[in-house]
């Protein structure tokens, strides 16, 4: 490997020609709006779950693009749709909508039955 | 009086026969099936109603205002009213006193279950007698009763808004059958009757019809044709029914007995669930009550079609239609037969599966608890004010709240002011009550180490789960609206009145129709200023579109709702529009053409 004069640590890593996008490409799938976002983060600012868990629709949507599965998993699983993101996006996105959507795929990106 | 035939039969009755017998079989074993769905308490609860005398009476009571009078119906439409109390009350009243002719005349018939039906068929000249006559009178008026609502059942299907409706269900074909087939029945009898008339006796209505046939046709020849057609239609309306909207006849019977018990739905399809549904006779009038409806791709999606499409078991409808609902309870609210739209639905959504569950026993809420325990609320008493996520986003609600509890020189403090925990109740709504369950449990840590004696809500959706799902019997929950009215009643919370300033109340669904709170707040607006009413009001107030219920809409399918609430909030033209939940503040405040602002704020501005 190349010397760039600094290291990465593997573990925050993404290589984005291994990530597995189907989770992602499903939610789009199911609900469009999903990739109207810009990433403003005032999901993020406003979220109930934030401070002790570090809950964030913003990061979610990143990190299912990245490969992020595991982080992913336990933001989604501290949300208790309270719904404040949805009245905050600027975009009108349906982030509960989207949350629930996420809960019903596996890694696959399947929606379980 | 004499019988007609020695045989006391005549093969067009088989047709009358053979519908009866499979009518009366399928909703049998129908009623068995629910009976046997429920729970075990819940059976031994309906069973133990049965039987306990001041029950008896109510069901009674109930069955026969519902289902044959439908007294909600008219309070509602007096037009539908009358179609539909005419047509069952009528029937009811002939079936009645064609039993009864059998028991006076010829009560050694009385085991021929098709006696009474065709009586004026098998017997003649019953009319000689005052008691005949008098029969035979009430059989015409009754008769003329069922064919006014008839002819009002055929305008409403081709002219709805004749009758003051503006939408009316589509039928399914085989309700078309049974539609057709119920409008044929009593025409028919009338011609049947008629046609005999001057052998069997008449009244009013079917001897001068009779009369009238005779002049141009001149024989008898009729007769049995039309009786083998009145059969006909009774025997294929009753083929049909358990297949039809009409269901909700012998339905509706088991379940007005079954809620007055206090069974609820505990399963998505089976046992009352699938009872709400049978009993649901598609008369659309949550149709047009549905704030959806704004919209016409969403009639869709209303409780009348949630009905049908749980009947024919079609899973894609039945999720996009339970998904979408806003559970603002309207539907509840105006449904004659009482049919728990929301409830249906949460269900449902119940029912469904995740491939990731939330879990959120490990939420470490210590700090939380331990920053309230000790406060002014202490272990002696005092107000605990949750004011929950949504009233993170308004934070003038809270601000306002505040000043007027140090105002009235309150003992209180908050429960959340750097941000709590959600309520649960969204969850519930969602359908996934086993994680609201470890949220509800959570909170009470928080609500326990206060020590508090009320604990006070500024928003409906929290209050509701807290009253409702909290075990906090030992704990007065109040919503803000409710308490600073009494504070204003008792003196401890002065309020200036603005005259001539015009304040309409938006009842929120979870406020009004959740827990019954309607009265306090339009008390406290009214110390502040002139209260006026909005078109619909109380248990008819429109969903301000933003609700947490419906998982599915989208913002612009909000927004519709939403301008249709205001207008409907602002007919009498109001100088601000007073609500006391933040959600249908947050909501109302983008589209409104005036300010819209909380109970609270407006107290805090005139105290
Ligand atoms: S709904 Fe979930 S993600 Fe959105 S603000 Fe509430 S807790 Fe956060
Ligand atoms: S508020 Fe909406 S647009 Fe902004 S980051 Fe969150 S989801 Fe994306
Ligand atoms: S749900 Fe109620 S209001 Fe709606 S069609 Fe059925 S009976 Fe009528
Ligand atoms: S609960 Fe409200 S939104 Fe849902 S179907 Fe009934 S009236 Fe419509």
């Amino acid at each position: 490997m190349m010397d760039f004069g600094f290291k990465l640590s593997p573990s925050s890593a993404v290589n984005l020609d291994t990530v597995d996008r189907a989770r992602y490409d499903r939610l789009v799938q199911l609900v469009p709006d999903a990739r109207t976002c810009i990433d403003c983060g005032s999901c993020s600012a406003t979220c109930t779950a934030a401070p002790w868990s570090g809950m964030s629709v913003r990061k979610v949507l990143l990190g299912l693009q990245r490969g992020r599965d595991d982080e992913v998993d336990a933001m989604l699983s501290k949300c208790m749709l309270c719904g404040k993101c949805t009245m905050v996006c600027p975009r009108g996105i349906n982030t509960r909508q989207l949350i629930l959507t996420l809960c019903r795929l596996d890694r696959k990106g399947e929606v379980v039955r | 009086m004499r019988e007609r035939f020695a045989s006391h039969f005549d093969p067009f009755v088989i047709p009358f026969l053979v519908g009866m017998a499979f009518v009366l079989g399928y909703c049998l074993i129908a009623m068995i099936r629910v009976i046997l769905q429920l729970p075990k308490e819940d059976r031994r609860r309906f069973l133990v109603s049965l039987i306990t005398p001041k029950q008896i009476w109510i069901n009674v009571r109930d069955i026969f205002l519902n289902c044959l009078i439908h007294v909600k119906l008219w309070q509602r439409n007096k037009m539908l009213g009358f179609m539909h109390s005419s047509i069952a009350f009528g029937w009811f009243m002939i079936i009645l006193l064609g039993h009864l002719e059998v028991i006076l005349f010829v009560p050694e018939r009385i085991h021929l279950f098709y006696y009474p039906i065709f009586f004026n068929y098998f017997v003649a000249e019953t009319e000689q007698t005052i008691q005949g006559s008098m029969l035979m009178f009430l059989m015409d008026f009754f008769l003329l009763m069922i064919l006014s609502g008839i002819a009002i059942a055929i305008i409403k299907r081709f002219a709805s808004r004749i009758v003051g409706m503006r939408r009316t269900t589509r039928l399914s074909l085989l309700d078309r059958v049974g539609l057709y087939s119920l409008w044929a029945i009593f025409p028919l009898r009338l011609l049947a009757e008629s046609f005999t008339a001057h052998i069997s006796g008449g009244s009013f209505l079917t001897i001068p019809a009779n009369w009238i046939f005779r002049q141009f046709l001149g024989n008898d020849l009729y007769a049995l044709p039309t009786w083998w057609a009145y059969s006909i239609a009774l025997g294929v309306f009753m083929c049909v029914l358990p297949f039809t909207r009409y269901m909700h006849i012998p339905a509706e019977m088991l379940l007005i007995p079954m809620r007055n018990a206090g069974i609820r739905i505990r399963h998505p399809r089976k046992g009352f669930a699938s009872l709400e549904v049978y009993s649901c006779p598609a008369c659309g009038v949550c149709i047009d009550a549905c704030p959806m409806s704004v919209l016409k791709v969403n009639c869709k999606d209303t409780t009348v079609y949630l009905n049908r499409q749980l009947r024919r078991g079609n899973e894609r409808r039945i999720a996009e239609i339970s998904d979408k609902c806003l559970l603002c309870g309207k539907c509840t609210a105006v449904c004659p037969v009482g049919v728990q739209g929301p409830e249906l639905r949460e269900a449902q959504r119940a029912r469904r599966k995740y491939a990731l569950s939330p879990s959120y026993a490990g939420i470490n809420v210590r700090p939380m608890a331990s920053a309230v325990a000790g406060g002014a609320g202490g272990a002696s008493g005092g107000v605990l004010y949750f004011a929950g996520c949504m009233t993170q986003l308004t934070p003038s609600i809270r601000r306002a709240t505040a000043s007027l509890l140090d105002k009235a020189g309150v003992r209180w403090q908050m429960m959340d002011p750097d941000g709590g925990l959600c309520c649960g109740r969204p969850l519930m709504m969602a359908g996934r009550t086993e994680q609201a369950r470890e949220l509800i449990a959570k909170n009470l840590e928080i609500i326990r180490a206060s020590g508090c004696d009320t604990l006070l809500l500024s928003c409906p959706i929290c209050y509701k789960v807290f009253k409702e799902d909290y075990p906090l019997s030992d704990i007065r929950v109040v919503h803000h609206s409710v308490f600073f009215q009494e504070l204003i009643a008792s003196g401890q919370l002065k309020v200036r009145r603005e005259e001539g300033h015009k304040l309409v109340w938006h009842d929120p669904c979870e406020l009004g129709r959740g827990c019954g709170v309607y009265e306090e707040p339009r008390a406290a607006l009214a110390a502040a200023g002139e209260l006026v009413e909005a078109g619909k009001h109380h248990a008819e107030s429109i969903c301000c579109g933003g609700s947490l219920g419906s998982l599915s809409l989208g913002f612009e399918q909000r927004k519709a709702m939403t301008r249709n609430a205001l207008d409907n909030l602002t007919v009498a033209d109001p100088a601000e529009i007073v609500t006391g939940c933040p959600l249908c503040l947050a909501t109302f405040v983008r589209a409104a053409d005036r300010p819209v602002r909380d109970i609270a704020e407006i107290l805090d501005t005139r105290s």
